[in-house]
């Protein structure tokens, strides 16, 4: 049963990586930027809720919405504030930036007195539940992140397919001029991009907090999302999917059976060998650059 | 106002370009030379600090400054460069062959990273050396037979024949030393026709693969020599600091390593240095700001990490050149004063230029 007990955790640990790889996907697909604070995102989310939990005092069914809501708008400011004025400017340039925006959002959040330096639960309704399945114990907080991973990936894939607003985001990653010749407003879609890939991120950040903590640090899990990208393929919804999944599988069955220390560099080995072996990734297609 | 009238093609690629730069540079050998009787214990020990990161940060820059290859998983080298040093310190050898070999084994780590790294470019090339920074730090972690893992390890005073040269003097000789070498060996590299490939497929591949430059074989020569040179900078790191442990060689050290030559001044051999000053500085002004802030603010543990990452935005956001392309522009300024135009260091307007043919 210790194969059923892996394979869940993996799922789940999985479903965390292939939303924070969404964010990098949809930011990258838009913009072609790849944001190195995906994490932090995710960090200021979970911290988000645990503000509104513990200062504000609201249950988590109202906290968790109102953290993805602000995460959505804080998103939205980011872009317009720090991304916008070096659009078109090397990619070298965004990843320096968000590496700083990462920095200084992980310092704010240790400086908030009381729980910035703490490593702090979220209390979920669900927390410490467990279900029992043929001999197999799974927890429920396993549970809920694969639930609400299938969720989200069902509500994206709704959206890009049929709400006016996917569409428009498809077509400007496709070709951000002819875009803008048919009347799409690209900027603020870019806009809209990064608030979405924030709040996913926050999401993300809500989900994982029950299974492990939330502290300052929690954000570094965001570099090992970026292997589940590369993996899938940096240019594909599904990609990021399935390669945070085939990430968070490999880790936990590599934490199982593989001597100590392989658990925390699998994702990195998967990736380095998958960059030679296939660059552009499961789902990306083989893109030559143009002059 | 200094005219400079070309008479020769060799002026255009002479290191020292005129009488000024003779004299300032000069000087500030002579400074260098002098400092041990100048300076106190302290100071000159944060002065081989920044000669030490000053060579690791021009490591750097030969890779993503001058051949535009980002590396985020540049601390790997430092690491395997420094954990080189002491075993083979430990093993007696004398320090100009350590080094050697420590810039040797850590170029050959390089061109293997180089090689994957080759199929792959932009974001990827980013990810494969995080990747492998996160690997190698895991290997010195975990393999204890030689690095003793993550309790550490000392590292012995450098050995010349017998002779020991622990002292912070003789250390401090050490690293001016290899600085100056590893400083005129880049400047010769940059006006030789390999740095000239290097900036070539900075600027655009494609021309520099039409114009017939080997891409794949000077991206892998560029991996090799920055991992060399910062190899270089891990051996003297590891004099300095004088007891190692893999955590020093992680991510934090890679992303600082960025800062530096991005806060120096991409593409500047000055950048480096620049960098490294203010690398080494910043957290002894942050030290002082922290008695005059209020407590809430000074005492906080995230405050160094908050001015370190507002210090790398305003940079890529306000001087993209760093702070080696403020002093040229401030330069300038003084020179053709009051001509000084406004638009005279304006990057050409550039567009979002995409990487997908579609």
């Amino acid at each position: 049963m210790a194969f059923v007990q892996l394979l869940i955790s993996g799922v789940a640990l999985g479903c965390i990586y292939a939303l924070i790889a969404l964010g990098f996907v949809l930011i990258y697909k838009a913009t072609e930027t790849v944001n190195f604070a995906q994490g932090e995102l995710m960090m200021l989310g979970a911290f988000g809720g645990l503000v509104l939990m513990k200062s504000a005092g609201l249950s988590f069914w109202a906290a968790a919405p109102l953290a993805v809501l602000g995460m959505l708008a804080l998103g939205i400011v980011l872009e317009r504030l720090v991304i916008r004025p070096i659009l078109g400017q090397p990619q070298f340039t965004v990843v320096m930036l968000t590496i700083g925006v990462g920095y200084t959002a992980r310092g704010l959040i240790s400086m908030i007195p009381g729980i910035g330096t703490e490593t702090s639960t979220l209390d979920v309704p669900y927390k410490g539940q467990v279900l029992s399945l043929g001999g197999a114990v799974i927890s429920v907080e396993q549970v809920a992140v694969i639930g609400m991973t299938a969720l989200l990936c069902g509500g994206l894939y709704l959206m890009f397919r049929y709400s006016k607003l996917g569409l428009a985001m498809q077509a400007a990653s496709q070709n951000q001029l002819a875009a803008y010749y048919m009347g799409i407003p690209v900027r603020r879609l870019n806009g809209l991009v990064w608030g979405l890939s924030a709040a996913v991120a926050a999401m993300a950040g809500l989900l994982l907090a029950p299974i492990t903590f939330v502290h300052a640090n929690m954000g570094f899990i965001g570099l090992k999302a970026f292997p589940a990208a590369v993996v899938g393929g940096f240019g594909s919804l599904p990609g990021a999917i399935v390669g945070g999944l085939v990430i968070g599988l490999v880790e936990a069955f590599a934490g199982f059976y593989l001597p100590e220390g392989f658990k925390d560099i699998a994702a990195y080995v998967v990736v380095l060998v998958m960059l030679v072996v296939k660059p552009n990734g499961l789902f990306g297609g083989a893109l030559r650059k143009k002059v | 106002m200094r005219f400079i009238f070309k008479t020769d093609y060799d002026q255009d690629i002479r290191l020292v370009k005129h009488s000024g730069q003779a004299f300032w540079y000069g000087l500030l050998l002579l400074v260098l030379l002098a400092a041990p009787w100048l300076l106190g214990e302290y100071v000159l020990s944060q002065l081989s600090f920044v000669l030490i990161y000053g060579v690791a940060g021009l490591g750097l820059m030969v890779l993503s400054g001058f051949t535009g290859l980002a590396s985020i998983g540049h601390a790997a080298f430092l690491g395997v460069g420094a954990y080189t040093e002491t075993v083979l310190t430990a093993h007696g050898w004398p320090f100009p062959l350590s080094f050697a070999v420590a810039a040797g084994l850590s170029a050959a780590v390089g061109v293997v990273v180089g090689l994957p790294a080759l199929r792959v470019k932009g974001i990827y090339l980013a990810i494969a050396t995080l990747s492998f920074g996160f690997i190698v730090e895991e290997v010195l972690a975990r393999w204890e037979s030689v690095t003793k893992g993550n309790a550490g390890i000392t590292v012995g005073s450098p050995q010349f024949f017998g002779a020991d040269l622990g002292s912070s003097e003789a250390f401090y000789f050490i690293a001016l030393g290899v600085c100056l070498l590893v400083t005129l060996g880049v400047m010769n590299l940059l006006r030789s026709a390999t740095g000239r490939a290097f900036i070539a497929i900075r600027d655009s591949e494609v021309s520099a693969q039409s114009m017939g430059i080997h891409l794949a074989g000077y991206k892998t020569l560029a991996f090799a020599l920055s991992a060399a040179i910062v190899g270089l900078a891990g051996a003297l790191y590891a004099h300095k600091l004088r007891f190692i442990s893999p955590d020093q060689f992680g991510i934090a050290q890679s992303i600082d390593l960025l800062l530096l030559v991005v806060v120096g001044g991409l593409g500047f051999v000055h950048g480096a240095f620049l960098g490294a000053v203010f690398l080494i500085t910043m957290p002894q002004l942050i030290a002082l700001a922290k008695d005059v802030l209020p407590p809430a603010i000074g005492q906080a543990t995230g405050l160094q990490a908050v001015v370190y990452g507002l210090v790398l935005m305003g940079f890529v956001l306000f001087e993209p050149m760093g702070l080696y392309g403020r002093w040229l522009k401030v330069r300038t300024w003084l020179q053709l004063f009051p001509f000084y135009r406004k638009g005279m260091f304006r990057r050409q307007k550039s567009y979002t230029k995409s990487e997908r043919l579609k």
